[in-house]
């Protein structure tokens, strides 16, 4: 804080699975490195250039927050492993200097640590090894507290000899790997307020998918905190998804008409099939390809197998449950890595909890399912409520 | 025409600040936890407050506790956090210089049978973080250590001090008494390696009566008021939403600009330090690398508060050691090494965003005065 460190440091981005692809290689990287700029832009300018599958940020002003960065880019879906580094020549009085400047805090107070060297500019003068056993020398001396632990270290200080300049970091971050966001389609995620919703999101967008949300609010049975819970949630995943496009349905009226018309046992599994019929119509309009729900196996009455065939029966469009072989414990884990736990468990009703029945149907008929329905006309209300669906966009930086 | 220059003891609100108290009284007057609207309204008002201030100092908007000020905010920080759970640490490193909500919170502790150990500058006025770092064990259960020096402004080496704890001795809970350096010094939270910070509302031109503390997820604290629940347990009774509005305008003001106003200040110190050093015998107190907002001086011979009413006629204020002393003998500026006669006429000036060169040249003036009329009629 008081004394910082004058010296030029970049962060150096490595790409994890997208390495792997061939011909497609430069189209991914292309959407990461947009991602990335995106995600970074609001900290100052910065210079983005890629060379042996590593993407180079270096930032071009004075004040730009490269703590900030690394935490923003931590959540950028494509990257395996990220890492700041501090620059230096290519000339090994160089790379001791730096190295012990730039990593005084770190080793100060590590107990041990080792030296790894890379060295694609294969005409650097000295070889790996001998850049390991030179710098850790100086490094042992210079730290008291240091021992050499070449198994399992503690810290591992890194030299990298590239093309234009060394570079010397104290190891990699993992990232959030995965798939930049945008490489993979557009979804539509059915997003309640609980705690598997949001961990849906997340592990689609993991996969490249671009998040678009729906929530249904059933005023006056559910409140406006209720909403405001799930905007909530958006805010949190969108660190993850890039920026998503949140669609609140008004439901009341089908709710009530269901209470109506159908019977009490099937209440449950009859407003999730035109929940779902609602998510396709708005689907189609925002050109989503597929349906995201948080769904898994066995959990509640209405994600038994049999109910979940009979919600799949309306819909046209596949439905991916990332969660289904998930136990509950598994996905409250995710839920608190991504932050979304605490949000989750505030106390509001939310539409599924209205009009619960007693004793749901737990292994429904589809037939019973589709008869109870032929009571009441739903289509004129489901039309209804697409049109009265409120669109709020959740972006970075705000 | 008044010359205010004891910003270290309160700021006058800026008029952001002013207007969005009187705004939220006016129009948003909900209860944050009613369930209708306007409870929404408010509670969103409230939050809105608690991403700002998350902002400036890079923390998480759910890690910002509200509280009545730095006060409350320390008091909470020190007696909350200690004797938690079942391992009993009972040892608790500070230093000698501390705000008394610090201090005395931790004289609480001392009664209860805590060891605490109170770092003492050494002569040159300095506590390095080596000497902080050398009093923690493993049986310390924390560390309590000021930003910046209310009576002289002297900046503690927190950051050094508590990376080096919390790699030696991970389970040593760290608290900032960040009072006097929030809106003045950027920090962030991680940098400082801090568990809990505590800010106020009216050092940075904000509203009196509202602070905040933050404190790291996984903390756990204890809380000292119950009631209601709100913030989250740890701070029962109704949000005081039209200050927390009120704190969140001036940060909102004062995050824009926080380094260009630290050059001014830096500025105006190195003028006002050359102005006095014209004069005969004036001691500067504060280290040449202190925060340039306060500035800490002695007259020897004119007890401080015969300088201070002196200049109130003038309409200069300023304080004799800080304000919440009421004019007791600072046993921080002792400890920071003074003698008797340097801390009996000890001065303390503290610059604000309105202070202008002018302000501090009246200042100058009026010591020099002070001096022809005072020490003659001795």
């Amino acid at each position: 804080m008081q004394r910082r460190i004058k010296m030029q440091e970049i962060i150096l981005i490595k790409y994890g699975e997208m390495a792997l692809k061939g011909m497609n290689k430069k189209t991914f990287e292309d959407v990461l490195v947009k991602n990335i700029k995106r995600r970074i832009k609001s900290l100052g300018k910065t210079f983005i250039t890629r060379a042996q599958s590593t993407i180079y940020i270096e930032p071009a002003d004075e004040g730009f927050d490269i703590d900030e960065a690394m935490t923003r880019l931590g959540k950028v879906f494509g990257i395996a492993a990220l890492c700041r580094a501090a620059v230096c020549e290519k000339d090994f009085e160089d790379i001791k200097r730096v190295a012990c400047e730039y990593l005084a805090d770190t080793l100060e107070y590590a107990k041990t640590f080792k030296v790894t060297a890379k060295r694609s500019d294969k005409n650097f003068s000295m070889k790996s090894p001998e850049i390991c056993r030179e710098l850790g020398g100086v490094l042992l001396e210079k730290f008291e507290r240091l021992s050499v632990d070449v198994n399992d270290p503690e810290i591992t200080v890194t030299v990298e000899i590239r093309d234009t300049n060394a570079y010397v970091h104290a190891g990699n971050i993992k990232g959030a790997g995965g798939l930049p966001v945008g490489t993979s389609g557009h979804a539509l995620l059915l997003l309640s307020g609980g705690i598997d919703s949001p961990v849906a999101g997340y592990m689609m967008a993991k996969r490249g998918v671009h998040i678009s949300a729906i929530h249904y609010v059933s005023p006056p049975y559910t409140s406006e905190r209720a909403r405001l819970k799930v905007e909530q949630l958006c805010e949190k995943i969108t660190p993850y998804c890039g920026s998503i496009a949140f669609f609140c349905v008004p439901f009341t009226k089908i709710q009530e008409e269901i209470k109506n018309n159908c019977p009490e046992e099937f209440f449950t599994i009859i407003m999730r099939r035109l929940m779902m019929k609602i998510a396709q119509k708005i689907a189609a309009r925002e050109k989503c390809l597929a349906l995201i729900t948080g769904e898994s196996v066995g959990q509640v009455a209405s994600q038994t197998m049999s109910a979940l065939v009979c919600t799949d029966a309306v819909c046209e469009i596949p439905v991916f449950r990332p969660l289904i072989g998930m136990d509950k414990t598994e996905i409250v884990e995710i839920s608190r890595k991504i932050d979304t736990f605490d949000i989750s468990i505030q106390p509001y009703e939310d539409c599924c909890t209205v009009f619960t029945p007693k004793h749901p149907k737990v292994r429904p008929i589809l037939s019973d399912i589709e008869a109870a329905e032929q009571n009441f006309d739903f289509e004129p209300l489901l039309q209804e409520a697409v049109e009265k669906t409120e669109l709020k966009i959740f972006n970075l930086d705000m | 025409m008044s010359i205010y220059l004891d910003n270290a003891a309160t700021t006058k609100p800026c008029r952001e600040a002013v207007k969005a108290i009187y705004d939220c009284l006016d129009s948003n007057y909900g209860n944050p936890s009613s369930l209708h609207h306007e409870g929404v309204r408010a509670q969103i008002a409230v939050d809105e407050v608690r991403k700002m201030i998350g902002r400036t100092i890079a923390a998480d908007p759910e890690c910002i506790y509200f509280t009545s000020g730095a006060t409350e905010s320390n008091n909470l920080a020190v007696l909350g956090s200690v004797g938690n759970g079942g391992k009993k640490k009972n040892r608790i490193v500070s230093t000698a210089v501390e705000h008394p909500s610090v201090d005395r919170a931790l004289s609480r502790l001392e009664e209860k049978g805590f060891e605490v150990v109170r770092i003492a500058p050494d002569k040159n006025g300095n506590i390095s973080h080596e000497r902080i770092i050398n009093a923690v064990d493993s049986n310390t259960a924390l560390v309590s250590i000021m930003l910046v020096n209310n009576e002289t402004g002297y900046i503690m080496p927190v950051r050094r001090a508590f990376y080096g704890i919390k790699k030696l001795y991970p389970g040593c809970l760290t608290h900032c008494d960040a009072v006097q350096g929030y809106m003045k010094i950027p920090f962030k939270v991680s940098e400082l390696s801090a568990d809990m910070v505590s800010l106020s509302g009216h050092k940075i031109c904000g509203p009196k009566g509202i602070g905040a503390l933050y404190v790291r997820k996984g903390i756990h604290i204890k809380p000292r008021t119950f009631g209601g629940g709100q913030e989250k347990g740890l701070r029962s009774g109704t949000e005081n939403v039209p200050m927390i509005v009120g704190m969140g305008a001036a940060v909102k003001a004062l995050s824009r600009d926080i380094n260009e106003r630290y050059s001014k200040a830096q500025e105006l110190k190195a003028m006002f330090l050359k102005k006095i050093s014209e004069l005969e015998n004036v001691t500067v107190n504060s280290s040449e690398d202190a925060s340039p907002y306060i500035i800490n001086i002695s007259v020897p011979g004119i007890r401080s508060e015969i300088m201070l009413h002196f200049l109130e006629e003038r309409g200069i204020y300023i304080s004799s050691g800080s304000a919440c002393s009421k004019g007791e003998k600072s046993s921080v500026l002792k400890s920071f090494g003074l003698c008797d006669e340097l801390v009996d006429s000890a001065l303390r000036i503290s610059l604000g965003r309105e202070t202008i060169g002018a302000d501090l040249s009246a200042l100058a003036e009026g010591i020099g005065d002070a001096r022809k009329s005072l020490l003659k009629a001795k």
